[in-house]
């Protein structure tokens, strides 16, 4: 193909590790930075809850994965590539992924694999970095941005497995304009979707026959992280995100919600920052020894984190928790 | 140089060029709380309490990594910024007042004045249990996993010395302090991990207890001297600048305190120049082990000892200056003054924790006495004169006793390459039997971690060396493997500027604060007439009258030491 960057733009690739930052102009940053050689990153932690996706491709395509990172490595004229896989994954892929090590080994392309402890900040582009580098597992200060130092100091592009995907698609003229969303909880058909980008989660949904027949809310884009939408707000909204969507019953008691919620992001703060370090503690510490859930407090803690946590882990758990409160619960977050 | 000009609080500021928001703050004396920003470690923005309110409107950040722009508008005080920055004081501090009982800060706390500040209780949060218990650094230092902060600066320090001992493990929030389980990585008890602690979460072990039930027993005879950098840094502990000298003030405050005399480490070292000059004289003419290295900072010698046993015996014998002086008290003094030795409590005030260590040696006893009873830290002396209320600066002048008395070549000990120029000052004589006219050398003198001169003494080009920091150490040593006659004489310090920036300093302690208090020791010695270790009048009468009149076994009792390869923990 003689025009990648342009293919990648005007399909509108974007990242699908859940930031959406278009991947041509990722692409043209590294190329652009100096210091050689270059590194490619396939980001195959995919460490959120409720979403499987990288896993789905990675074992249903992993020549397309492997063929999109090739593409990104020609370009930017390097022949080492790196996964920060998920060891939990590598441990079920391993056969399929060696073998196309293997197969591109024998045509000049070095491609390792970092076997990443399974956990969220691992997803972290820095802390990543910090992980294949045998350093403890936390995000970097940026500047610099991994695409100018990054891996050992060498100007890094780092993209999701799905990025790389649709990489391949547009290369060989077979992207579709789709996404995979990964579908968990009180659904019908749990599993992963390959669907068009611009439908509504409603229609997604409908699509995967997966409209519940009780009274349900959902999460979408993590379900950890992601948004929290009531039923009725399905039709007017999109995927964001990672690409998926947790269905829950209404039923659901919020403390239960809240400390699934929170042991995640207690278990998964890599201890860096104060706020996302001591916080994701606390708010565990808070719903579980209180009968009733003190709201205030945690709202307290929650804005902290929200406005002063160091990366986007810590900075990511307002979204869940004020959206449950104003569209399930009708509580002020205020 | 290009310069910022932006806003703080509305007021003018002007930064460097690469100088961040807070570090401008800072140098325009605009107090922004912080607990993890050192000005020479990496900044790791991981505290979250140097938050500061930007635009647009209610945007909060970090203060130690934004970089101003021109016009920059910067609140420190909003009422956003006071209620993020308290929760984040909360959660950092959380459970830290129950510690305070366990702490010898005292009033001298300044995590205490910030809480205070900041109405910050320290009891509204309750930390997660850290399993794993407090450890000690020999008998140095320690550190307790339950009150670390995560904020990783003794990490980097300990790395930037060139140990790589401590680190972090554990994630969320059981983080904390751990130290290194590889067999072949041991601490060298330099402290500089207790200097670099902003919570006292690492500190020395503290003998605070021990010489206040000395001073409380009629039947001692307690002995203060003061190491060479006390005097400069002491100060900083009430707020006055780094290199003022208190040394005139410290005497009064120590008679207060009880000590029964008040002597000088500063002759201590006087001794060890003596000694040490002699065997470099003595290596030279009789081509002797070369190079010859400093052994007065028992940080390195730890280092030599665990880390490069096969360069023991390029290491002085020559004692230290607290162990000298306070053989000689227990020894020399006491015969002269009529009094049992083993009455006498021997407490030396130092910028160091390795002192400690070193004072506990079973090697260094005489006649089965331990020549230095006790150790604090300047940081130690500062607790101790504010809990018992004395306001140092404020002190009428004293004089030390007259066996305190030294020369200029004592007081730059704490100076890195003052030992060297000591050593020099001294070893001209020894070399040449005539007196050096020029005594200054500045070659040796400076904040570089390594530096290098040839000095013509007689027919002697002496080429030495000055290091300070392990890895400093390293590299020279590296260098003697390929050159063996590389360098004469080199003089190791563990800590940077050496002993003036020891693990027992005041906090914070940072290059520039160094580079002040070395100014200080500099100035002492501009100023004094006697300026070489041999001509000190209470050292040739140590030296001349009554250490000829011992045994040989008694003499090298008193005068000298021997190494050995050392296990970790030993």
């Amino acid at each position: 193909m003689k025009n990648l960057i342009a293919e990648i733009k005007k399909a509108g690739i974007v990242g699908r590790g859940g930031a959406e930052f278009p991947t041509a102009m990722k692409w043209e940053m590294v190329k652009k930075a100096k210091g050689k050689p270059k590194v490619v990153v396939c980001n195959a932690s995919e460490g959120e809850l409720g979403i499987f996706k990288d896993f789905h491709i990675l074992d249903k395509f992993p020549e397309k994965v492997f063929e999109g990172m090739r593409l990104a490595m020609d370009y930017l004229g390097t022949k080492e590539a790196y996964f920060n896989l998920n060891a939990n994954y590598y441990k079920k892929l391993k056969r399929k992924l060696d073998a196309l090590i293997l197969k591109w080994k024998k045509k000049g392309y070095r491609f390792h694999i970092y076997q990443e402890h399974p956990s969220y900040i691992g997803g972290e582009e820095t802390a990543l970095l910090e992980g294949i580098e045998g350093h403890r597992v936390q995000p970097r200060l940026k500047p610099p941005y991994p695409g100018e130092k990054g891996l050992f100091g060498q100007p890094t592009l780092i993209n999701n497995v799905e990025t790389f995907y649709d990489v391949a698609d547009v290369a060989d003229g077979t992207f579709e304009k789709k996404r995979f969303f990964s579908f968990s909880g009180h659904v019908k058909h749990a599993g992963v979707f390959h669907l068009p980008i611009g439908i509504s989660l409603f229609q997604a949904m409908q699509q995967t026959d997966n409209i519940p027949d009780f009274d349900y809310f959902v999460q979408v884009g993590g379900s950890a992280s992601g948004v929290v939408l009531n039923k009725g707000q399905l039709k007017t909204n999109k995927m964001t995100g990672a690409g998926s969507i947790e269905v829950y019953p209404v039923t659901l008691k919020p403390r239960d919600l809240l400390l699934k919620w929170f042991k995640f992001y207690r278990d998964e703060s890599c201890g860096k920052c104060t706020p996302c370090r001591e916080g994701t503690f606390h708010l565990y510490e808070l719903v579980k020894k209180h009968d009733r859930i003190p709201w205030g407090e945690i709202l307290a803690i929650v804005e902290t984190m929200e406005k002063t946590s160091f990366c986007g882990l810590g900075k990511s758990i307002g979204l869940p928790v004020k959206s449950y409160m104003q569209n399930i619960l009708n509580l002020k977050t205020k | 140089m290009k310069k910022t000009v932006f806003f703080i609080d509305n007021r003018k500021v002007t930064a460097n060029e690469g100088e961040s928001v807070l570090r401008a703050a800072l140098r325009h004396g605009i107090e922004i709380p912080h607990f993890c920003y050192h000005e020479d470690l990496p900044i790791d923005a991981d505290c979250r309490t140097c938050l500061v309110e930007i635009q647009p409107k209610g945007k909060v950040v970090t203060s130690c990594d934004l970089m101003p722009k021109p016009g920059l508008m910067v609140y420190t005080n909003s009422p956003l910024v006071q209620k993020l920055r308290r929760e984040n004081l909360e959660l950092l501090l959380a459970d830290h007042k129950k510690l305070c009982t366990k702490c010898n800060r005292g009033l001298a706390c300044k995590t205490a004045d910030l809480m205070k500040k900041y109405k910050v209780s320290g009891e509204k949060f309750h930390r997660a249990e850290i399993k794993e218990p407090a450890h000690k650094m020999g008998t140095a230092a320690e550190f307790n996993p339950q009150a670390c902060i995560s904020c990783n600066k003794c990490v980097e320090m300990c790395h930037k010395i060139g140990i790589g001992f401590l680190e972090l493990t554990d994630k969320g929030a059981k983080s904390h302090l751990t130290y290194n389980k590889n067999p072949k990585v041991d601490c060298i008890y330099c402290g500089q991990c207790t200097v670099h602690c902003p919570v006292a979460a690492v500190h020395e072990q503290s003998h605070i207890e021990q010489v206040e039930k000395a001073l409380a027993d009629k039947g001692k005879i307690v002995i203060a001297q003061m190491a060479p950098s006390t005097r400069a840094s002491i100060g900083e502990e009430f707020g006055l600048k780094p290199g003022t000298n208190l040394e005139k003030q410290m005497v009064t405050a120590l008679r207060k305190l009880g000590f029964d005399k008040v002597f000088d480490a500063n002759m201590g070292a006087d001794i060890t120049t003596w000694v040490e000059a002699e065997e470099l004289a003595h290596r030279i003419k009789h081509k002797g082990v070369l190079p010859m290295f400093t052994s007065c900072c028992p940080g390195w010698v730890k280092f030599a000892e665990f880390y490069h046993p096969e360069i023991l015996k390029h290491l002085t014998t020559a004692r230290s200056p607290q162990i000298h002086s306070g053989g000689s008290y227990k020894t020399w003094w006491a015969k002269k003054a009529g009094v049992d030795p083993k009455k006498i409590v021997v407490v030396s005030f130092m910028p160091c924790t390795s002192k400690k260590y070193e004072s506990t040696f079973e090697k260094l006893k005489i006649d089965g006495m331990k020549p230095v009873d006790y150790v604090l830290t300047t940081r130690e002396l500062g607790s101790l004169l504010k809990k018992h209320h004395i306001d140092l600066p404020r002190l009428k002048p004293g004089k030390l006793d007259f066996e305190g008395t030294y020369s200029g070549a004592g007081a730059i000990y704490g100076a890195t390459g003052g030992v060297m120029e000591s050593a020099l000052r001294s070893a001209y004589f020894f070399i040449t039997g005539k007196e050096l006219k020029k005594v200054e050398f500045k070659q040796v003198r400076g904040m570089q971690g390594v530096k290098k001169a040839t000095i013509k003494i007689g027919k002697k080009n002496l080429k030495v060396a000055v290091v300070y920091l392990a890895k400093n150490a390293q590299k020279v040593i590296a260098e003697l493997k390929k050159n063996p006659k590389a360098y004469d004489y080199i003089e190791v310090m563990a800590c940077p500027g050496g002993c003036i920036g020891g693990g027992g300093q005041p906090i914070p302690s940072t290059e520039a604060i160094i580079a002040e208090r070395i100014k200080g020791l500099y100035k002492i010695d501009d100023k004094m007439n006697l300026r070489k270790a041999h001509l000190n009048p209470v050292v040739r009468d140590f030296m001349l009258n009554y250490i000829p009149t011992l045994s040989k076994k008694q003499q090298a009792a008193i005068l000298h030491t021997h190494y050995s390869r050392k296990k970790k923990f030993e």
